[in-house]
Formats: C-alpha cells, sequence, structure tokens
C-alpha cells in the first residue's frame, strides 16, 4: 500500500511541476487570445466607439456590412489579390525543379530567391512603390528599353491590384520555392527509373510522380497562403495610404483597422474582424480535414 | 547526451541524385537504357549550363528591386530624375548614410526594435521550452486539452484580437509605450511550443527516468539533458520568432505614435510619407536600406540554419 500513495504523491509532485511548466503559455492564451476573442464576438453584436461603453444592438452590424459598398468592395478586392498565389506556386515549382539537380551555385541561388523573403514588408513595400513610380520607377524604365510607355502602377485603378500582386509573387516566391526543394529531394529516385524504364517521357513522369508527390506541400502552401492573403494590409497601408485610387486597393485588414482607429466605429470593425476571423477559422479546420486523407505515403 | 541534432533533416543538400527530366527523356528515348556514360554527362552539363542561365535571369530579377533602392540611396535628389536612368550613380553620394540619422528617429527606432524584439524572443522562448518539455515528456492532467486549446489559438488571426487588445492596453494607459508589443508575447510562442515538443520526442524516457530516480528535479533536467538537446532546434525557432519580431508592423502602427517610442518599421514607414513630398527618394531608400541590413546579415550568417528549419516546418504541414 505504501508504495501506491507513494507513487500518488510522486505523481501529484510531476503533475504539479508540469502545470507550472504550461501555465505562462496558459495565462498568455487566456488573457491575449480567448478573452480578447469573445470581447469581440460580444463587441460584434453592440453599438461601440472604444471611448465609452458598448450599446447592445443586435445584428445591426451585420446587416449594415453586407450593405456596405466598401466593405463589399474590400472583400473582392482582398480575394482579388489572391490570383498571385497559384502563379506563384507554379513558378516556384519549376525554379524549385531547375534548382533539384547536382550544379555548381545552387546555395547561392537558395539565398539570393530567398531574401525578399526574410526581408521586412514595410522595407519591401517603400522601395516597391518606388519602383512602381510612374515616371522614374525601375519598371517603367524596365519597361521603356523595350518601347512600353508604363502607367502609374499605383495611381491606376487598372493597374495597382497586378502591381500588389507582382510584389506579393516576388516576396513570397523564395519560401514555396525552398518547401517544393525540400519535398522533391525526398522523391524516392527508383521512382523515376521505373516510369522510365516502361517508358514514360519527361512530361508524364512529372505529371504522375512529381505533381502527385509535391501535393501536400502544394496544399499546405495553398492553405497558409490564402490565410496571409486575407490579411494583407502593410503594403496597402504603405504604399496606397487612402486605399488606393478609387477603394481599389482596400483590403480587408486595411478597411478593419480604418474603421477602428481613424473612425471609432469599434463594434462595426468588431463585426468585420470576427467575419475575417470566421474565414480564416474555416480554412484551417478544412486543412485539418483534408490533411488526413492528403497524406501521401511512400513505403 | 551530446547535443546532436536528433531530427533527421531533410536533405536539402543540392547534391540530390534525382535525374532531372532531361537526362530521364533521353534515357527513355534510348533503345539501349544504359547509355555510355560520357554522353549523358555531356547532356547534364549542358542542362547544367541553361539551367544556371535561367536560374541567373530569375536571380537578377529577385535582387533587382534591392540594388535600384541601394543605387538610388547613393544618388543626389536631382540624380534620380536623371534620364536614361543610371544604375551607378554619377556622382556617388554617402551623404544620405550620414543624413538619416538626423532626418528622423533612426537611431531610436533601431534601439525600440531591438527592445521589443530581444525581450520578446529571450523570454519567450525559455518560456517556450519549459512548456514544451512538459506537454513532451511529463505526466500532466488535461495534458491533450491544454495542448489543443494552445494549437486552436493559431487559427485566430491577430486583427480579429487587435480591437479588444488595444482597449484592454489603453484602460492601463499602456497605448504609446512599447509594452503592448511585448507583454502579449512574451508568455510564449505556440509555433515554437508545438515544434519542439516534436523535437522532444525522439528523446529517449530512459533518460529522464535515469535522472529522477538520481534525484534531480525536473528544472535540473530540464536545463541540464533537455536544453543542451534541444539548443539547435531553438536556435532556429528562435531566428525565425526574432526575425518576425523585428519586421512585424501592425501591432506598433496600431499603439506607436511619438517619434521616440515608434520601432524602425514605422520610422521607415514614416520617412517615406515625408519625404515623398520633398522628393527625397535617396533619403527615403537609405533609411529602408539601413533598415533591411540587419536582417540580411542574420540571414546570411545563419542561413543554413534557417532554411533547415523552413523545410521542416513545411513537411510537418
Amino acid at each position: 500500500m505504501s508504495t501506491i500513495t507513494r507513487r500518488s504523491r510522486l505523481h501529484r509532485q510531476e503533475h504539479l511541476t508540469a502545470l507550472a511548466f504550461v501555465a505562462l503559455p496558459v495565462i498568455g492564451f487566456l488573457l491575449f487570445t480567448l478573452y480578447p476573442l469573445l470581447f469581440s464576438i460580444y463587441a460584434s453584436f453592440t453599438n461601440w466607439n472604444g471611448l465609452t461603453a458598448p450599446v447592445f444592438s443586435g445584428l445591426d452590424n451585420y446587416v449594415a456590412m453586407f450593405k456596405d459598398p466598401y466593405f463589399l468592395e474590400a472583400m473582392y478586392n482582398t480575394f482579388f489579390l489572391m490570383i498571385g498565389i497559384p502563379i506563384g506556386l507554379a513558378i516556384s515549382l519549376a525554379l524549385a525543379l531547375a534548382m533539384n539537380r547536382k550544379m555548381r551555385g545552387s546555395t547561392f541561388f537558395r539565398t539570393v530567391y530567398y531574401v525578399p523573403v526574410i526581408s521586412s514588408i514595410a522595407a519591401v513595400a517603400i522601395l516597391w512603390q518606388w519602383a512602381f513610380n510612374g515616371d522614374f520607377g525601375l519598371i517603367n524604365q524596365v519597361l521603356a528599353l523595350v518601347g512600353i510607355d508604363g502607367p502609374n502602377w499605383l495611381q491606376d485603378t487598372a493597374t495597382v491590384k497586378p502591381a500588389l500582386i507582382i510584389m506579393a509573387i516576388w516576396k513570397g516566391l523564395g519560401f514555396s520555392m525552398l518547401l517544393y526543394l525540400a519535398a522533391l529531394q525526398s522523391v524516392p529516385r527508383h521512382l523515376y527509373e521505373a516510369a522510365a524504364l516502361d517508358g514514360a517521357g519527361a512530361w508524364q513522369q512529372f505529371r504522375h510522380i512529381t505533381v502527385p508527390m509535391v501535393r501536400p506541400v502544394t496544399f499546405f502552401l495553398v492553405v497558409t497562403s490564402v490565410i496571409a492573403g486575407s490579411q494583407v494590409f502593410v503594403e496597402i497601408n504603405i504604399m496606397t495610404p487612402t486605399g488606393g485610387p478609387e477603394f481599389s486597393s482596400a483590403t480587408i485588414v486595411w478597411y478593419i483597422w480604418q474603421k477602428a482607429f481613424d473612425n471609432l466605429q469599434m463594434g462595426y470593425a468588431s463585426a468585420m474582424s470576427i467575419i475575417l476571423g470566421l474565414m480564416v477559422f474555416l480554412i484551417t479546420f478544412i486543412q485539418f480535414r483534408l490533411n488526413r486523407r492528403n497524406q501521401f505515403s511512400i513505403d | 547526451m551530446s547535443s546532436q541534432r536528433v531530427l533527421p533533416s531533410p536533405p536539402l543538400k543540392p547534391e540530390s541524385e534525382i535525374p532531372d527530366s532531361k537526362t530521364a527523356r533521353a534515357q527513355s528515348e534510348a533503345p539501349n537504357p544504359r547509355r555510355a556514360p560520357s554522353s549523358a554527362r555531356r547532356r547534364h552539363s549542358l542542362g547544367n549550363l541553361i539551367v544556371t542561365i535561367v536560374l541567373s535571369l530569375g536571380a537578377v530579377v529577385m535582387v533587382a528591386p534591392l540594388l535600384w533602392t541601394f543605387s538610388t540611396s547613393l544618388k543626389t535628389q536631382e540624380g534620380v530624375f536623371a534620364l536614361p536612368p543610371q544604375w551607378i550613380p554619377d556622382p556617388v553620394v554617402w551623404d544620405n548614410y550620414l543624413r538619416i540619422w538626423t532626418a528622423g528617429p533612426l537611431l531610436t527606432g533601431i534601439q525600440n526594435s531591438l527592445i521589443v524584439a530581444c525581450t520578446v524572443t529571450i523570454a519567450g522562448t525559455l518560456f517556450s521550452a519549459l512548456a514544451s518539455f512538459a506537454f513532451a515528456k511529463m505526466r500532466m492532467p488535461y495534458k491533450n486539452v491544454i495542448f489543443l486549446s494552445l494549437l486552436a489559438a493559431l487559427m485566430v488571426p491577430f486583427p480579429t484580437l487587435m480591437i479588444p487588445q488595444f482597449t484592454m492596453f489603453a484602460s492601463i494607459g499602456w497605448v504609446d509605450t512599447l509594452l503592448p508589443l511585448i507583454v502579449p508575447f512574451v508568455f510564449g510562442n505556440i509555433i515554437m511550443i508545438f515544434f519542439l515538443r516534436q523535437y522532444l520526442t525522439s528523446v529517449p524516457d530512459s533518460i529522464i527516468e535515469a535522472a529522477r530516480i538520481d534525484g534531480a528535479s525536473f528544472l535540473q533536467i530540464f536545463f541540464r539533458l533537455i536544453l543542451p538537446v534541444i539548443k539547435p532546434a531553438i536556435a532556429a525557432q528562435f531566428i525565425l520568432w526574432f526575425m518576425a519580431v523585428w519586421n512585424d508592423y501592425l501591432a506598433p502602427i496600431i499603439y506607436l505614435n511619438s517619434p521616440e517610442v515608434q520601432t524602425l518599421q514605422l520610422v521607415i514607414a514614416n520617412f517615406n510619407a515625408q519625404y515623398a513630398i520633398q522628393t527625397d527618394y535617396p533619403l527615403i531608400m537609405a533609411a529602408s536600406f539601413v533598415a533591411l541590413l540587419p536582417v540580411l546579415i542574420v540571414f546570411v550568417i545563419f542561413q543554413r540554419q534557417i532554411i533547415e528549419s523552413i523545410a521542416l516546418t513545411g513537411s510537418k504541414g
């Protein structure tokens, strides 16, 4: 009997020590994630300016939101900017395929392509704003070399979104490329050898071996890019501080930020932020559900 | 227990053995699959040459904006508007790199960014490592519930939390101080906890049991056994986290108004807004370049760890 009580005492001690070790992250979670989240949900049903007490207003904010042309425009813009995701993935897979071989300088190339990823988005936004300058920017200088009169990129509704997409592709390329490269290098060589013996050409090998083998990475990248893409803010704030020509580059987070901290419509902004949170939650949830089925395993 | 890598890191060496599609096609089209090695090698080196050219062109595109930034920062204010544009400025003016220190609170910006990033990452790393040890190797009631709750927090985007967080800090008078940028993040980083917990699963329980029988406390075990083992994983995660905090912009712009508390990213953004009106682009570009440099240097020094860590994260996806 005495051994049992001794063991349970030891276990209790271990339990308490373990709880002490995880206490801080848990406190951080309760104070800075759970409480703000619950408060955000509550605030979304109120009329609140952030200074006086919130006044309950039911679904007013949500009804107003879907009648608000600016909100709908910001949503549309946010999704429009995601066009860059598949383009970026295709380019980065091609780059990863090119780098996946015995050759000199691949470490150097990996580093160079990765530099934009680690660069601060604020600095990147500033330098691209300069590069997109209509009169003296780098992009139009290059276009002038081939005789094209470049547009005033960030001041024109037709070109402001493409400009932001180009910048986003440039910044994210290295990251996707790196993950694809890691995935390609774990593809067993004998698969290709067997396919080659069976007479599969390069395209067939790519289509039936490479693409399925990197599918988990593609999936991971699509999900993380969409989550990041739904929260685009910094480059908008810096490159088009007023939301762009005719509001054409305002994103959802930019609009939430403007409503909350410029117009002090904290209740309304909270409601929009809940919609954003639901979107991100759904994407993540779908990812978890699909990921179980998506694991491509090889023996 | 040495501090070797316990985790098999993905083979990120460029010496991959996979034949490229060109050689593969050559093999598949050949009547005899065993080709003479010399011609295959020649084919391979030709392919290498083509690929190198393509990758070099891409690399030029990747670095062009950065070089253009640097080039602009060495120009006079008039030199910016020279047509045709000069890649190598004439005259080269280093003066902009002296002017930026007086043109705005750049130095205080660097100090503030350092204060925030160091406090958050150093304290946060210690707390994250302790928590990951408990999650991986200790008996704890409701262990999975607690861990999954923390993971669920990753699903909540910061913009959803920023308004209540702001009013919380506003009510205790912390707006326009660095505290709101430090306090919420100093309790630990979920991604790091997750990552280190994965890493720790490869440490055998028997070591810990043995140390327990020898009468070591859990804290002693953590500092003497666990910490040396997970050091490489901590280093990689630490660098990534540090760069993320250093580059953060949304939280600072919400809380910080006064020049003396602004972080570096805010300072350069204000430079951009302020001096663009005077078309003083060389000054803006010099400040931006100075803001980019620390991270670039850290990256070049630690690129191996960073790149391995990233690749590992992706394969966990």
